[in-house]
C-alpha cells in the first residue's frame, strides 16, 4: 500500500522523536555535529557522506528538526558545530545571543507548493480552493518556519484556512498528507521532490509565493571550527550546490 | 509496609549511596525546572484560555482512558491469568509491546490502522463516514493504546497470586461464575486494581508521541497538556515551564493521595 518513500517518511518521523545526539570523540575520528532544518534532511545526508568521503577521519552527525527546536537547543548549549535554519528569524535568535562564530551565510533557497494526495482526488488547483473546499488541512505552528511561510502565503492570497492540526515539523505534515489523513498542506518545493511521488505538488502563483532563505552558521563554541568551515564551504562549492539543486533547492 | 516495626540494622552504605544517587537523579530535574520557573507570572499564565483548554482536555481524555482501560483491561488480564489457550504468550507479549514501543511508533501504527486510508479506517470512512484522526476520540485511542498494558499487567500479576481456593469455595457454595468474579475475585485484588487504574491514568495524562502522530495537535480538540507544553516551548518558554509544573503537581498530588487512601495495602503485584 505504501511505497518505500512513504516508509522513509515514517522512518524520518520516528527519527525526529527518538533522535539524540552524542558528541563522542574517539581518538582518530572527529565528529562534526550539524543541526539542520528537517527540510534539509535528504540533501544533507548525501552531503555528509560526500564530505566524509573527501575527509577521512571526519564523521558528520546530523540532528534534523524544526529550526525553532534546533535554535532552542543551541541556545541551551547543545554541542552543535554547525546550524542550518530554514528561515532567517531562527538564525537571528541564535545570532542575537552571540552564539555564532561569524555572520551566517545563505546557501540555498526554496519556494512553496501546495501538496495533495497522489492523484489529487479533490482537484485542488489553487490557494483559493483550500478555502472553498471542505478539506482537512494541516500545517505547523507559526514558530516553525514552514508554518510561518504558509500563513504568509495564505495572507498574500487573501485566503483563510482553518488547520485541522499543527504538526511539529515538515515531516509530520508530509506523513499526514502521504498517508491520506490530510487533504492538503503547503510545504517546500524540495519536499515534493524528496517525496518521490508519494504526494503531488500543485503550483502556487509567483505573486503569492515566497522565497525561503536557508542560512548556515558555525557555532562559536564549536571544537571543530576547521571541519565546520569545511562543511559549509562544501555546501557552497559547485558540488554542494549541484547536490542541493538536485533535491529541488534554489541557489542563493 | 510496616515502617514502625522494622528494626534498625546496620545499613550497607554502598547500597545507600547508590540509591541516593538514583533518588537525586529523579529529584534534580524537578529542582531544575522550578529554578527556571517565572513564579510571578504563574497565576497569569495558568488563567489563559488555551492553557485551561489543554488542561481540561487532558483531564477529560485521561479519565475516559482510565475507564476504558478498566472495562477492557480487567477481562483481558483475567483471561491471561486464568485461562490456558493457544497463543496466550503471544497475546501477553503483544500487550507488553505497546509499553516498550516508542509511542510514536504506536501512533503511526494507529494511523495506518484507523486512519482514513488505514486497514480498518478506510471502511469506517466509506461505510459510516467516521474519521478518527484529528478528533478527541483519536486522543483517547492513542492514550488507551499506551496506557492499557499498565493496568493489564498489574491486574494479571495480582490475579495469578490470588489463591483460587476462595473462588472455588464460593463456586461450591452456589455462586455463579459472574457473581464469584464480581464479589470474590475483584474485591480481593482491589489494591492492585486501583494501582493499575492509577498507573494507566498517569501514563495517559503524560501521553505525547502517539497522540501527536495519530491525533494531531489542535488547541481545544487534540492538544493535551503535553502537546501544549511542547508547542509553547518555542513561542512562550515561560508557559511551557509553568505547564510542566502544573502537570507535575497534578500527577504528584493524585499519586500521593491515592497511595494513602487506597493503595496502602497493595501487597500484590505492582504496587505504587
Amino acid at each position: 500500500m505504501f511505497g518505500r518513500r512513504a516508509f522513509a517518511v515514517v522512518l524520518a518521523q520516528i527519527a525526529f522523536f527518538t533522535a539524540c545526539t552524542s558528541g563522542s570523540n574517539t581518538q582518530e575520528t572527529t565528529t562534526l555535529d550539524v543541526y539542520a532544518a528537517s527540510s534539509l534532511a535528504t540533501p544533507f545526508a548525501d552531503a555528509g557522506l560526500a564530505y566524509e568521503k573527501a575527509h577521512p577521519g571526519v564523521k558528520v552527525q546530523f540532528n534534523f528538526g524544526a529550526s525553532s527546536d534546533l535554535a532552542r537547543f543551541v541556545q541551551e548549549g547543545a554541542p552543535a558545530d554547525v546550524f542550518a535554519s530554514a528561515d532567517m528569524s531562527n538564525m537571528d535568535r541564535v545570532e542575537s545571543k552571540d552564539l555564532l562564530d561569524s555572520p551566517p551565510v545563505i546557501f540555498a533557497t526554496n519556494y512553496l507548493e501546495i501538496i495533495v494526495e497522489k492523484g489529487n482526488p479533490l482537484n485542488i488547483s489553487s490557494l483559493q480552493d483550500l478555502e472553498n473546499l471542505d478539506l482537512v488541512f494541516v500545517t505547523t505552528s507559526p514558530d516553525v518556519p514552514i508554518g510561518k511561510y504558509t500563513a504568509e502565503v495564505l495572507k498574500k492570497a487573501g485566503v483563510s484556512v482553518t488547520p485541522d492540526s499543527l504538526e511539529s515539523n515538515v515531516k509530520g505534515i508530509m506523513l499526514k498528507v502521504a498517508s491520506g489523513e490530510a487533504d492538503a498542506a503547503i510545504v517546500y518545493h524540495s519536499e515534493v521532490i524528496a517525496s518521490d511521488g508519494q504526494v503531488e505538488g500543485v503550483e502556487i502563483l509567483a505573486e503569492f509565493n515566497i522565497v525561503a532563505k536557508y542560512p548556515i552558521g558555525i557555532i562559536k563554541n564549536s571544537a571543530n571550527k576547521k571541519q565546520a568551515q569545511g562543511f559549509v564551504d562544501f555546501l557552497l562549492s559547485t558540488a554542494g550546490q549541484t547536490l542541493l539543486t538536485q533535491y529541488g533547492f534554489g541557489l542563493p | 509496609m510496616s515502617r514502625s516495626r522494622r528494626r534498625r540494622q546496620k545499613l550497607p552504605w554502598q547500597i545507600v549511596l547508590i540509591a541516593a544517587v538514583a533518588a537525586a537523579f529523579f529529584l534534580a530535574p524537578f529542582v531544575g525546572l522550578m529554578w527556571r520557573t517565572p513564579w510571578s507570572k504563574f497565576a497569569d499564565i495558568v488563567r489563559r484560555q488555551e492553557i485551561r483548554d489543554a488542561l481540561w482536555l487532558s483531564i477529560k481524555t485521561s479519565l475516559m482512558t482510565a475507564v476504558i482501560c478498566l472495562i477492557f483491561g480487567v477481562p483481558l488480564a483475567w483471561l491471561l491469568a486464568r485461562v490456558e489457550f493457544p497463543g496466550r504468550r503471544f497475546i501477553r507479549a503483544l500487550t507488553t509491546l505497546s509499553m516498550v514501543l516508542p509511542p510514536v511508533v504506536g501512533g503511526i501504527a494507529l494511523l495506518f490502522t484507523f486512519g482514513r486510508r488505514g486497514l480498518i479506517g478506510q471502511y469506517l470512512d466509506s461505510w459510516f463516514g467516521i474519521r478518527i484522526p484529528f478528533t478527541t476520540t483519536a486522543v483517547v485511542m492513542a492514550q488507551c493504546f499506551v496506557a492499557m498494558p499498565f493496568l493489564v499487567l498489574t491486574v494479571e500479576a495480582a490475579l495469578r497470586q490470588l489463591d483460587s481456593r476462595f473462588e472455588g469455595a464460593a463456586r461450591t457454595l452456589g455462586g455463579t461464575r459472574w457473581y464469584v468474579f464480581r464479589r470474590v475475585t475483584l474485591p480481593s485484588i482491589r489494591p492492585s486494581l486501583f494501582a493499575g487504574i492509577v498507573l494507566a491514568w498517569a501514563r495517559a495524562l503524560g501521553e505525547f508521541g502517539a497522540t501527536i502522530t495519530f491525533a494531531g495537535n489542535l488547541p481545544g480538540t487534540t492538544q493535551t497538556m503535553p502537546l501544549a507544553t511542547y508547542a509553547a516551548l518555542d513561542s512562550n518558554p515561560e508557559s511551557a515551564l509553568i505547564l510542566s509544573l502544573v502537570m507535575i503537581a497534578i500527577a504528584f498530588t493524585i499519586l500521593i493521595a491515592l497511595r494513602d487512601r487506597w493503595l496502602g495495602r497493595a501487597e500484590q503485584g505492582l504496587s505504587l
